[in-house]
């Protein structure tokens, strides 16, 4: 799995679409597999694909002229079910970035523990991105961890994102919280000696 | 400093503040199914771990169990391996499992609180947005992702950002006929699918201080949809009487230290929320929703309203919405028929739920042109039905009852909505496909659902 994330450019996908779920973005009878691999495949999977598994040739995935590694999509994005699979999903299928004015919190959390970076934008901003890319689906847009910022390259345009100290390094290290955890054993005996039990 | 319910939980369960970044919180209880888990064991295994504290862990399979012939294998060998990799891995790591066949077995939320393993001042997550429910006892419970489900079998802690407060009240008393489904519908509604995300809610005010816990469960079971972390409601004398005696509740004198320590968890009065919101109980009437978002949702006699944002974006995602259920801006619903009724999940698929539905079906019969899916929430459920009676009403009304399961909520077994019928559902989600591809969702409480199933229109329970 690749992990570690510092500065992205990359042309961008658009769904301007508001409250996608986490059914939508992987539906819940894939949800079977007992390993983290192979979801990209079902990424969308309704919106993707007809009945017969045909390719629905209007939904974004499916056009060629959007490629990259960017996913930008409307607010709210990833409501719903705690499923991580949505997140595999995202990532097995090729994208490292997901821009949206607003993220679910759990999905939100999914992502980056999976190397996923999400970044939140300004209502304003976003409408942007999705002006410049539907007027040209090779607008490139650029994502710098570092510097939490990210560029329109179409308009120049600029904005600061947010992320935690502790997860900035989580990624641009590529390291996950488990490790941290079990760097704590000691304070979590500690903690549990001291508690208060009834 | 005054301290918010919320606050004095989640203070008391910190074990460090991770610099610039999460707290690291400690996990009093655990619950595991089949479909969130396997990857974390996986995980365990590939970095050669134990579960740190296993006696706080429970699983229980429930997503993808068929609900007829439980005695049997399951016949879809996907759901089937998944289900038997929940037993394998219970047993390799030494967990508490209530597996398929066993008395405690159903939806993880329904049997947690019937076994006492949910209490007061608890901190409890489970890979499922729906843990929510447990915040019906004065317990901060959220839903995790499978990493952070390995990171609770593998330190009993999560890494989690501090989430703001708010406080939702609902003042007054409920209107004949309205159901706590119905005021979370209402909350909903009116908070929007994402308003709350960010927040813990507590709920608070009469309304809700007047309910069960059953009730209660129901209102914060579909706090997440709203967006918020999760919902919760301070301890008082309802939730004591409901959790004493259970298997695995306190004892003696240990109930007694855990009673006051529990009292004593109430928000202090002069605590501030970073949000608050009141609405008022007389305002809420029996509640469906018309779209594809459980905010998108109208009383059971109104129109469905224009949209009332004023960007593209939004209107663009409202119209697919309403084109996707097949309905339009000023329609109303009510007299609409109706094609499947679905009674369960860990929203309404309590006791009180199936006598909700059974007293409103009591001499009636069930319209035969509805296909009707009855699901108590666990095996105790089912029991407590037969011990009451209720299985002989629903039976006289022309209804059957099927073996306790996640079911049709989210449609991982058998029990799939065809393309392009129409459920009046008591569960949590009408996102689009929910209940089976091209499945239209109409979400309610158990009342309106007795009345669909009645009468296999959009119906309200009031005048009929």
């Amino acid at each position: 799995m690749d992990k570690k994330i510092t500065v992205i450019t990359s042309c961008a996908v658009p769904l301007p679409m508001e409250n996608i779920d986490t059914d939508q973005i992987i539906p819940a009878r894939f949800l079977k597999a007992t390993s983290r691999e192979g979801f990209g495949d079902n990424l969308f999977r309704d919106w993707r694909f007809d009945a017969e598994g045909n390719p629905i040739k209007e939904f974004a995935l499916n056009n060629p002229v959007y490629s990259g590694c960017i996913l930008v999509a409307g607010k709210n994005f990833g409501c719903g079910s705690s499923r991580e699979h949505a997140a595999w999903a995202i990532h097995d299928y090729g994208f490292r970035v997901v821009v949206s004015s607003f993220f679910a919190d759990i999905h939100k959390n999914n992502e980056l523990n999976n190397f996923v970076l999400p970044v939140v934008v300004s209502e304003r901003f976003l409408a942007g991105l999705f002006d410049s890319i539907q007027d040209n689906p090779a607008t490139e847009i650029k994502v710098d961890l570092p510097a939490q910022t990210i560029t329109n390259i179409a308009t120049g345009e600029s904005e600061n994102f947010d992320i935690n100290p502790y997860k900035k390094h989580c990624l641009l290290n590529g390291l996950d919280d488990i490790e941290y955890l079990l760097s704590k054993k000691s304070d979590i005996e500690q903690w549990e000696n001291n508690r208060i039990t009834y | 400093m005054a301290r918010t319910l919320f606050d004095k939980i989640w203070d008391s369960h910190t074990v460090n503040a991770v610099e610039g970044g999460p707290t690291q919180l400690y996990i009093d209880r655990h619950y595991c199914h089949e479909v969130t888990s396997p990857q974390a064991f996986d995980g365990l295994r590939k970095r050669g771990l134990k579960v740190f504290r296993k006696e706080r862990t429970f699983c229980s399979p429930d997503h993808n169990i068929p609900t007829l012939d439980q005695d049997k294998p399951i016949a879809d060998p996907v759901s089937r391996n998944q289900v038997e990799t929940l037993t394998k891995n219970a047993k390799e790591f030494e967990l508490e499992l209530f597996g398929l066949g066993h008395p405690k077995n159903g939806i993880i939320h329904v049997i947690g609180p019937e076994n006492g393993l949910t209490l007061p001042g608890y901190t409890i997550v489970c890979g499922d947005s729906h843990t929510s429910t447990h915040g019906a006892f004065g317990a901060v419970a959220f839903g995790i992702g499978t990493s952070e489900v390995e990171m609770v079998l593998a330190s009993q802690c999560i890494l989690q950002p501090k989430p703001k407060t708010m406080r939702i009240n609902v003042e007054g008393k409920l209107r004949p006929g309205v159901t706590a489904k119905d005021v979370a519908l209402y909350i909903i509604a009116k908070m929007t699918t994402g308003g709350a995300t960010g927040y813990f809610v507590e709920y608070a005010g009469e309304a809700i201080r007047n309910m069960s816990m059953e009730e209660r469960m129901t209102v914060c079971n579909l706090s997440i949809e709203m967006g918020a972390r999760g919902g919760m409601i301070a301890p008082d004398e309802v939730t004591f009487d409901y959790v004493k005696g259970r298997e695995y509740a306190p004892e003696g004198k240990a109930w007694d230290d855990a009673v006051a320590y529990w009292k004593s968890l109430a928000t202090d009065d002069d605590a501030t929320f970073d949000k608050e919101v009141t609405f008022n109980a007389a305002d809420i009437e029996p509640r469906i929703t018309f779209g594809t978002n459980p905010g998108m949702g109208i009383s059971v006699n109104e129109a469905i309203p224009a949209y009332s944002g004023n960007d593209e974006t939004g209107l663009a995602s409202y119209m697919k919405s309403l084109d996707y259920m097949g309905f339009h801006p000023g329609e109303k619903l009510e007299g609409t028929p109706v094609d499947y009724v679905f009674l369960g999940s860990c929203t309404n698929g309590r006791l009180e739920d199936f006598r909700a539905f059974a007293e409103y079906v009591k001499g009636k019969h069930k319209s035969p042109d509805v296909t009707a899916w009855l699901v108590p929430g666990s095996w105790a459920v089912l029991r407590r039905i037969k011990e009451e009676g209720i299985d002989r009403i629903l039976a006289d009304a022309g209804f059957e009852l099927r073996q306790p399961g996640c079911s049709a909520c989210l449609a991982m077994n058998d029990d799939k909505v065809p393309a392009g019928k129409l459920c009046v559902s008591t569960s949590n989600r009408n996102f689009e496909g929910r209940q089976g591809p091209g499945a239209r969702t109409i979400l309610a409480g158990p009342l309106v659902a007795a009345a669909a199933a009645v009468t296999g229109k959009i119906t309200d329970p009031r005048i009929n």
